[in-house]
Protein backbone atom coordinates (compact mmCIF):
# COMPACT_ATOMS: atom_id res chain seq x y z
CA UNK A 1 0.00 0.00 0.00
CA UNK A 2 2.73 2.55 0.75
CA UNK A 3 4.29 2.08 -2.22
CA UNK A 4 1.59 2.69 -4.36
CA UNK A 5 0.93 5.96 -2.12
CA UNK A 6 4.39 6.86 -2.87
CA UNK A 7 3.83 6.20 -6.76
CA UNK A 8 1.05 8.12 -7.28
CA UNK A 9 2.58 11.20 -5.14
CA UNK A 10 4.92 10.85 -7.36
CA UNK A 11 3.19 11.17 -10.57
CA UNK A 12 1.39 13.90 -9.09
CA UNK A 13 4.26 16.22 -8.11
CA UNK A 14 8.09 14.95 -8.52
CA UNK A 15 7.35 14.08 -11.84
CA UNK A 16 4.53 16.19 -13.33
CA UNK A 17 3.70 15.21 -16.37
CA UNK A 18 3.26 18.51 -17.75
CA UNK A 19 5.55 20.53 -15.66
CA UNK A 20 8.46 18.13 -15.66
CA UNK A 21 8.26 16.30 -18.68
CA UNK A 22 6.23 18.49 -20.91
CA UNK A 23 3.91 16.62 -22.05
CA UNK A 24 0.43 17.14 -23.24
CA UNK A 25 2.18 21.24 -23.89
CA UNK A 26 0.09 21.67 -27.25
CA UNK A 27 -3.23 21.34 -25.41
CA UNK A 28 -1.73 22.56 -22.11
CA UNK A 29 -1.31 25.95 -23.76
CA UNK A 30 -3.87 25.90 -26.09
CA UNK A 31 -6.89 25.02 -23.74
CA UNK A 32 -5.87 26.99 -20.49
CA UNK A 33 -7.85 30.16 -21.73
CA UNK A 34 -10.72 29.71 -19.35
CA UNK A 35 -11.06 27.52 -15.69
CA UNK A 36 -14.13 25.69 -16.75
CA UNK A 37 -12.78 23.97 -19.80
CA UNK A 38 -9.26 23.41 -18.01
CA UNK A 39 -11.14 21.30 -15.49
CA UNK A 40 -13.01 19.68 -18.42
CA UNK A 41 -10.17 18.75 -20.50
CA UNK A 42 -8.32 17.68 -17.25
CA UNK A 43 -11.05 15.23 -15.92
CA UNK A 44 -11.00 13.54 -19.72
CA UNK A 45 -7.60 13.02 -19.32
CA UNK A 46 -7.58 11.75 -15.78
CA UNK A 47 -10.34 9.09 -17.31
CA UNK A 48 -8.07 8.05 -20.66
CA UNK A 49 -4.93 7.67 -18.66
CA UNK A 50 -6.35 5.43 -16.12
CA UNK A 51 -7.72 3.03 -18.62
CA UNK A 52 -5.56 3.18 -21.26
CA UNK A 53 -2.10 2.98 -19.19
CA UNK A 54 -3.25 -0.53 -17.80
CA UNK A 55 -4.48 -1.92 -20.84
CA UNK A 56 -1.29 -1.31 -22.84
CA UNK A 57 0.16 -2.66 -19.83
CA UNK A 58 -1.63 -5.91 -19.98
CA UNK A 59 -1.03 -6.10 -24.08
CA UNK A 60 2.70 -5.02 -23.55
CA UNK A 61 3.66 -7.96 -20.59
CA UNK A 62 1.09 -10.61 -22.44
CA UNK A 63 1.82 -9.75 -26.39
CA UNK A 64 4.83 -7.49 -26.66
CA UNK A 65 7.28 -8.58 -24.61
CA UNK A 66 10.17 -10.98 -25.73
CA UNK A 67 9.22 -14.06 -24.33
CA UNK A 68 5.61 -13.07 -23.56
CA UNK A 69 4.14 -15.44 -26.18
CA UNK A 70 5.18 -18.19 -24.87
CA UNK A 71 1.51 -19.52 -24.02
CA UNK A 72 0.93 -19.31 -27.58
CA UNK A 73 3.92 -21.85 -28.56
CA UNK A 74 6.29 -19.46 -29.71
CA UNK A 75 8.55 -18.91 -26.88
CA UNK A 76 10.74 -16.54 -28.83
CA UNK A 77 8.97 -14.09 -30.61
CA UNK A 78 9.84 -10.53 -30.24
CA UNK A 79 7.53 -8.03 -31.02
CA UNK A 80 8.74 -5.10 -29.00
CA UNK A 81 8.90 -2.88 -31.93
CA UNK A 82 5.23 -2.97 -32.66
CA UNK A 83 4.74 -1.86 -29.51
CA UNK A 84 4.49 2.37 -30.88
CA UNK A 85 1.72 1.31 -33.39
CA UNK A 86 0.25 -0.85 -31.01
CA UNK A 87 -0.19 1.75 -28.09
CA UNK A 88 -1.63 4.64 -30.42
CA UNK A 89 -3.76 2.13 -31.61
CA UNK A 90 -5.00 1.42 -28.49
CA UNK A 91 -5.31 4.83 -27.12
CA UNK A 92 -7.09 5.65 -30.09
CA UNK A 93 -9.75 2.78 -29.78
CA UNK A 94 -10.13 3.58 -25.92
CA UNK A 95 -10.81 7.25 -26.63
CA UNK A 96 -13.29 6.06 -29.55
CA UNK A 97 -15.19 3.73 -27.65
CA UNK A 98 -15.41 6.12 -24.47
CA UNK A 99 -16.46 8.99 -27.18
CA UNK A 100 -19.91 6.40 -28.04
CA UNK A 101 -19.68 4.87 -24.43
CA UNK A 102 -20.83 9.11 -22.95
CA UNK A 103 -23.16 9.72 -26.22
CA UNK A 104 -25.04 6.90 -25.54
CA UNK A 105 -25.73 6.54 -21.63
CA UNK A 106 -24.33 10.01 -20.15
CA UNK A 107 -24.82 13.03 -22.88
CA UNK A 108 -24.79 15.62 -20.31
CA UNK A 109 -20.84 14.52 -19.13
CA UNK A 110 -20.91 14.21 -23.16
CA UNK A 111 -21.58 17.54 -24.15
CA UNK A 112 -19.47 18.79 -21.40
CA UNK A 113 -16.77 16.80 -22.42
CA UNK A 114 -17.05 15.98 -26.02
CA UNK A 115 -15.49 18.24 -27.73
CA UNK A 116 -11.77 17.27 -25.76
CA UNK A 117 -11.98 13.71 -26.46
CA UNK A 118 -10.41 13.63 -29.77
CA UNK A 119 -7.75 16.41 -28.78
CA UNK A 120 -6.51 13.71 -26.29
CA UNK A 121 -5.41 10.68 -28.43
CA UNK A 122 -2.81 13.37 -30.26
CA UNK A 123 -2.35 14.55 -26.73
CA UNK A 124 1.50 13.36 -25.42
CA UNK A 125 0.70 12.99 -22.53
CA UNK A 126 -1.24 9.72 -22.90
CA UNK A 127 1.47 8.38 -25.04
CA UNK A 128 4.19 9.38 -22.83
CA UNK A 129 2.09 7.97 -20.08
CA UNK A 130 2.32 4.45 -21.79
CA UNK A 131 6.12 5.00 -23.47
CA UNK A 132 7.16 5.39 -19.54
CA UNK A 133 5.27 2.42 -18.02
CA UNK A 134 7.04 0.09 -20.20
CA UNK A 135 10.34 2.00 -20.13
CA UNK A 136 10.02 1.46 -16.00
CA UNK A 137 8.61 -1.85 -16.09
CA UNK A 138 5.69 -1.49 -14.19
CA UNK A 139 3.68 -3.91 -12.62
CA UNK A 140 -0.17 -4.42 -13.95
CA UNK A 141 -1.44 -2.59 -10.36
CA UNK A 142 1.16 0.35 -10.25
CA UNK A 143 0.75 0.88 -14.09
CA UNK A 144 -3.43 1.25 -12.93
CA UNK A 145 -1.82 3.49 -10.09
CA UNK A 146 0.49 5.77 -11.94
CA UNK A 147 -2.15 6.76 -15.00
CA UNK A 148 -4.11 8.00 -12.44
CA UNK A 149 -1.55 9.83 -10.51
CA UNK A 150 -0.12 11.21 -14.24
CA UNK A 151 -3.25 12.25 -14.83
CA UNK A 152 -4.07 13.88 -11.72
CA UNK A 153 -0.83 15.85 -11.72
CA UNK A 154 -1.19 17.01 -15.77
CA UNK A 155 -5.32 17.93 -14.55
CA UNK A 156 -3.87 19.86 -11.85
CA UNK A 157 -0.94 21.60 -13.71
CA UNK A 158 -3.69 22.85 -16.38
CA UNK A 159 -6.23 23.89 -13.49
CA UNK A 160 -3.61 25.95 -12.22
CA UNK A 161 -2.16 27.38 -15.31
CA UNK A 162 -5.69 28.48 -16.02
CA UNK A 163 -6.21 30.34 -13.02
CA UNK A 164 -3.39 32.11 -13.37
CA UNK A 165 -4.27 33.06 -17.27
CA UNK A 166 -7.80 34.18 -16.22
CA UNK A 167 -5.82 36.93 -14.19
CA UNK A 168 -3.54 37.59 -16.16
CA UNK A 169 -5.47 39.18 -19.33
CA UNK A 170 -6.01 42.03 -16.91
CA UNK A 171 -2.56 42.77 -17.08
CA UNK A 172 -0.62 45.26 -19.32
CA UNK A 173 1.53 43.11 -21.16
CA UNK A 174 4.67 44.22 -23.40
CA UNK A 175 3.16 43.78 -27.28
CA UNK A 176 5.44 40.91 -28.60
CA UNK A 177 4.74 38.95 -25.30
CA UNK A 178 0.96 39.28 -25.31
CA UNK A 179 -0.81 35.80 -25.38
CA UNK A 180 1.90 32.71 -25.89
CA UNK A 181 4.81 34.81 -24.66
CA UNK A 182 3.92 35.84 -21.52
CA UNK A 183 2.13 32.23 -21.38
CA UNK A 184 5.59 30.46 -21.67
CA UNK A 185 7.14 32.60 -19.41
CA UNK A 186 4.50 31.56 -16.85
CA UNK A 187 4.78 28.31 -17.10
CA UNK A 188 8.31 28.75 -16.90
CA UNK A 189 7.48 29.95 -13.31
CA UNK A 190 5.26 27.37 -12.43
CA UNK A 191 7.87 24.66 -13.71
CA UNK A 192 10.37 26.01 -11.24
CA UNK A 193 7.82 26.21 -8.48
CA UNK A 194 7.36 22.47 -8.99
CA UNK A 195 11.39 21.53 -9.30
CA UNK A 196 10.99 21.98 -5.47
CA UNK A 197 9.38 19.20 -5.24
CA UNK A 198 12.16 17.22 -6.87
CA UNK A 199 14.12 17.22 -3.37
CA UNK A 200 11.31 15.06 -2.25
CA UNK A 201 12.39 11.32 -1.51
CA UNK A 202 9.57 9.46 -0.85
CA UNK B 1 -3.53 30.88 -48.92
CA UNK B 2 -4.06 32.64 -52.29
CA UNK B 3 -1.57 30.95 -54.44
CA UNK B 4 0.64 27.59 -53.53
CA UNK B 5 4.23 28.14 -54.85
CA UNK B 6 7.16 24.97 -54.08
CA UNK B 7 8.86 28.13 -52.50
CA UNK B 8 6.29 29.30 -50.62
CA UNK B 9 5.74 26.37 -49.13
CA UNK B 10 8.99 25.32 -47.86
CA UNK B 11 10.05 29.06 -46.82
CA UNK B 12 6.98 30.08 -45.17
CA UNK B 13 6.89 27.82 -41.94
CA UNK B 14 10.32 29.08 -40.63
CA UNK B 15 9.85 32.68 -39.75
CA UNK B 16 6.37 33.71 -41.30
CA UNK B 17 4.40 30.56 -39.92
CA UNK B 18 6.90 28.79 -37.11
CA UNK B 19 5.14 26.06 -35.59
CA UNK B 20 6.37 26.69 -32.53
CA UNK B 21 6.34 30.25 -31.90
CA UNK B 22 2.51 31.09 -34.15
CA UNK B 23 0.93 28.16 -34.61
CA UNK B 24 1.84 26.36 -30.65
CA UNK B 25 2.50 22.67 -32.63
CA UNK B 26 5.14 20.37 -31.27
CA UNK B 27 6.51 22.04 -27.69
CA UNK B 28 6.46 19.03 -25.71
CA UNK B 29 9.87 18.03 -27.80
CA UNK B 30 11.15 21.11 -28.24
CA UNK B 31 11.61 21.61 -24.32
CA UNK B 32 12.88 18.61 -22.97
CA UNK B 33 15.93 17.49 -25.69
CA UNK B 34 17.57 20.82 -25.78
CA UNK B 35 19.92 20.96 -23.33
CA UNK B 36 22.62 19.15 -25.33
CA UNK B 37 23.01 19.95 -28.99
CA UNK B 38 24.00 16.95 -30.52
CA UNK B 39 21.11 15.31 -29.40
CA UNK B 40 18.58 17.92 -30.63
CA UNK B 41 20.42 17.27 -34.22
CA UNK B 42 19.38 14.03 -33.88
CA UNK B 43 15.91 15.08 -33.30
CA UNK B 44 15.73 17.59 -35.45
CA UNK B 45 16.52 15.12 -38.66
CA UNK B 46 13.85 12.69 -37.10
CA UNK B 47 11.19 14.72 -37.17
CA UNK B 48 11.51 16.44 -40.80
CA UNK B 49 12.03 13.05 -42.07
CA UNK B 50 9.20 12.01 -40.28
CA UNK B 51 6.86 14.76 -40.92
CA UNK B 52 8.20 14.91 -44.52
CA UNK B 53 7.09 11.56 -45.58
CA UNK B 54 4.43 11.32 -43.60
CA UNK B 55 3.10 14.18 -45.67
CA UNK B 56 3.50 12.55 -48.78
CA UNK B 57 2.35 9.59 -48.30
CA UNK B 58 -0.95 10.57 -46.93
CA UNK B 59 -1.24 12.86 -49.82
CA UNK B 60 -0.88 10.14 -51.98
CA UNK B 61 -3.71 7.92 -50.26
CA UNK B 62 -6.00 11.21 -49.48
CA UNK B 63 -8.56 10.03 -52.07
CA UNK B 64 -8.52 6.36 -51.05
CA UNK B 65 -9.27 7.51 -47.26
CA UNK B 66 -12.80 7.54 -45.91
CA UNK B 67 -13.19 10.84 -44.22
CA UNK B 68 -14.54 9.11 -40.82
CA UNK B 69 -11.54 7.27 -40.27
CA UNK B 70 -9.10 9.47 -41.45
CA UNK B 71 -7.59 10.12 -38.17
CA UNK B 72 -6.65 6.34 -37.61
CA UNK B 73 -5.48 6.25 -40.91
CA UNK B 74 -2.89 8.76 -40.83
CA UNK B 75 -1.46 7.77 -37.20
CA UNK B 76 -1.04 4.47 -38.65
CA UNK B 77 1.01 5.89 -41.53
CA UNK B 78 3.00 8.40 -38.70
CA UNK B 79 3.65 5.38 -36.10
CA UNK B 80 5.23 3.26 -38.88
CA UNK B 81 7.24 5.86 -40.02
CA UNK B 82 8.41 6.40 -36.73
CA UNK B 83 9.24 2.90 -35.63
CA UNK B 84 10.83 2.93 -38.59
CA UNK B 85 13.32 5.95 -37.28
CA UNK B 86 13.40 4.67 -33.74
CA UNK B 87 14.63 1.27 -35.42
CA UNK B 88 17.48 2.67 -37.49
CA UNK B 89 18.62 5.11 -34.17
CA UNK B 90 18.87 2.31 -32.34
CA UNK B 91 20.60 0.35 -34.62
CA UNK B 92 23.05 3.20 -35.64
CA UNK B 93 23.29 5.71 -32.62
CA UNK B 94 22.35 3.42 -29.71
CA UNK B 95 23.90 6.57 -27.25
CA UNK B 96 21.31 9.06 -28.36
CA UNK B 97 18.60 7.12 -28.62
CA UNK B 98 18.83 5.97 -24.92
CA UNK B 99 19.25 9.90 -23.97
CA UNK B 100 16.22 10.38 -26.24
CA UNK B 101 14.63 7.81 -24.52
CA UNK B 102 10.50 8.16 -25.04
CA UNK B 103 10.69 11.17 -26.86
CA UNK B 104 11.38 9.32 -30.27
CA UNK B 105 8.27 7.66 -29.69
CA UNK B 106 6.57 10.90 -28.94
CA UNK B 107 7.13 12.08 -32.27
CA UNK B 108 3.70 10.02 -33.46
CA UNK B 109 2.27 12.39 -31.11
CA UNK B 110 4.02 15.13 -32.08
CA UNK B 111 1.04 17.59 -33.21
CA UNK B 112 3.29 19.17 -36.02
CA UNK B 113 3.28 15.59 -37.83
CA UNK B 114 -0.21 15.15 -37.39
CA UNK B 115 -1.57 18.80 -37.90
CA UNK B 116 0.15 19.00 -41.06
CA UNK B 117 -1.22 15.68 -42.22
CA UNK B 118 -4.57 16.89 -41.17
CA UNK B 119 -4.53 20.53 -42.71
CA UNK B 120 -2.22 20.47 -45.78
CA UNK B 121 -1.68 16.45 -46.94
CA UNK B 122 -5.28 16.04 -47.05
CA UNK B 123 -5.90 18.60 -49.72
CA UNK B 124 -2.52 19.13 -51.62
CA UNK B 125 -0.65 17.37 -54.14
CA UNK B 126 2.18 15.01 -52.75
CA UNK B 127 5.53 16.83 -54.14
CA UNK B 128 3.89 19.79 -52.48
CA UNK B 129 2.92 18.24 -49.49
CA UNK B 130 6.63 16.93 -48.81
CA UNK B 131 8.02 20.07 -49.25
CA UNK B 132 5.54 21.33 -46.95
CA UNK B 133 6.75 18.94 -44.16
CA UNK B 134 10.51 19.35 -44.77
CA UNK B 135 9.58 23.04 -44.31
CA UNK B 136 7.54 22.78 -41.35
CA UNK B 137 10.17 20.62 -40.04
CA UNK B 138 13.32 23.06 -40.51
CA UNK B 139 10.50 25.66 -38.57
CA UNK B 140 10.38 23.44 -35.64
CA UNK B 141 14.03 22.91 -35.97
CA UNK B 142 15.51 26.43 -36.20
CA UNK B 143 13.47 27.07 -32.70
CA UNK B 144 15.02 24.05 -31.23
CA UNK B 145 19.04 24.61 -32.60
CA UNK B 146 18.32 28.18 -31.33
CA UNK B 147 17.02 26.79 -28.06
CA UNK B 148 19.86 23.96 -27.79
CA UNK B 149 22.60 26.28 -28.88
CA UNK B 150 21.45 29.07 -26.24
CA UNK B 151 21.28 26.05 -23.09
CA UNK B 152 24.66 24.35 -24.06
CA UNK B 153 26.46 27.08 -24.63
CA UNK B 154 25.61 28.71 -21.54
CA UNK B 155 24.80 25.93 -19.09
CA UNK B 156 27.68 23.75 -19.55
CA UNK B 157 30.15 25.73 -21.93
CA UNK B 158 30.47 23.46 -24.48
CA UNK B 159 28.83 22.93 -27.96
CA UNK B 160 28.65 19.44 -29.34
CA UNK B 161 30.42 18.60 -26.48
CA UNK B 162 33.28 20.40 -27.40
CA UNK B 163 34.44 23.13 -24.73
CA UNK B 164 34.05 26.89 -26.02
CA UNK B 165 34.30 28.57 -22.57
CA UNK B 166 36.23 26.36 -20.28
CA UNK B 167 34.34 26.63 -16.73
CA UNK B 168 35.55 27.30 -13.52
CA UNK B 169 35.52 23.55 -12.24
CA UNK B 170 38.25 22.81 -15.07
CA UNK B 171 40.42 25.74 -14.17
CA UNK B 172 39.20 28.41 -16.56
CA UNK B 173 37.31 31.61 -16.11
CA UNK B 174 33.31 30.82 -16.78
CA UNK B 175 30.88 30.31 -14.32
CA UNK B 176 27.95 27.98 -15.58
CA UNK B 177 24.49 28.33 -15.16
CA UNK B 178 23.20 25.64 -14.00
CA UNK B 179 19.69 26.72 -14.42
CA UNK B 180 19.98 26.75 -18.37
CA UNK B 181 20.41 22.92 -17.69
CA UNK B 182 16.90 22.50 -16.03
CA UNK B 183 13.61 22.32 -17.38
CA UNK B 184 11.87 25.95 -16.84
CA UNK B 185 14.72 27.35 -18.55
CA UNK B 186 13.58 26.24 -21.93
CA UNK B 187 10.30 27.66 -21.41
CA UNK B 188 11.98 31.23 -20.68
CA UNK B 189 14.00 31.01 -23.86
CA UNK B 190 11.03 30.13 -26.11
CA UNK B 191 8.97 32.90 -24.67
CA UNK B 192 12.16 35.53 -25.22
CA UNK B 193 12.44 33.72 -28.39
CA UNK B 194 8.56 34.59 -29.66
CA UNK B 195 8.87 38.41 -27.84
CA UNK B 196 11.88 38.94 -30.46
CA UNK B 197 10.29 36.81 -33.36
CA UNK B 198 7.19 39.29 -32.93
CA UNK B 199 8.92 42.42 -32.23
CA UNK B 200 10.85 41.54 -35.57
CA UNK B 201 7.22 40.86 -37.80
CA UNK B 202 4.68 42.56 -35.61
CA UNK B 203 2.10 41.65 -37.56
CA UNK B 204 1.90 38.51 -35.30
CA UNK B 205 1.29 39.97 -32.03
CA UNK B 206 -1.84 38.43 -30.53
CA UNK B 207 -4.95 41.77 -29.92
CA UNK B 208 -5.11 41.79 -26.11
CA UNK B 209 -8.56 40.67 -24.41
CA UNK B 210 -8.72 43.65 -22.01
CA UNK B 211 -6.95 47.04 -22.68
CA UNK B 212 -6.46 49.32 -20.11
CA UNK B 213 -7.82 52.63 -20.63
CA UNK B 214 -6.35 55.83 -19.40
CA UNK B 215 -6.03 57.13 -16.23
CA UNK B 216 -8.09 60.08 -16.24
CA UNK B 217 -8.08 61.74 -12.73
CA UNK B 218 -4.76 63.55 -11.82
CA UNK B 219 -3.25 61.82 -8.37
CA UNK B 220 -3.28 63.66 -5.86
CA UNK B 221 0.16 65.33 -4.71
Amino acid sequence: MEHYISLILKAVFVENMALAFFLGMCTFLAISKKIEAAIGLGIAVVAVLTLTVPVNNLIYNNVLREGALSWAGLPEVDLSFLGLLTYIGVIAAIVQIMEMILDKYIPALYAALGVFLPLITVNCAIMGASLFMVERDYTFGESVVYGFGAGLGWALAIVALAGIREKLKYSDVPEGLRGLGITFITVGLMSLGFMSFSGISL
Amino acid sequence: MAEVTAKKVLFEPIFNNNPIALQILGICSALAVTSSLSVTLVMCISVIAVTAFSNLFVSVVRSQIPNSIRIIVQMTIIASLVIVVDQILRAYAYEISKQLSVFVGLIITNCIVMGRAEGFAMQNGPWLSFLDGIGNGLGYSVMLIVLAFVRELLGSGSLFGVTILPVVNDGGWYVPNGLLLLPPSAFFIIGLSIWGLRSWKSDQVEEPDYRLSRQTTKEAF
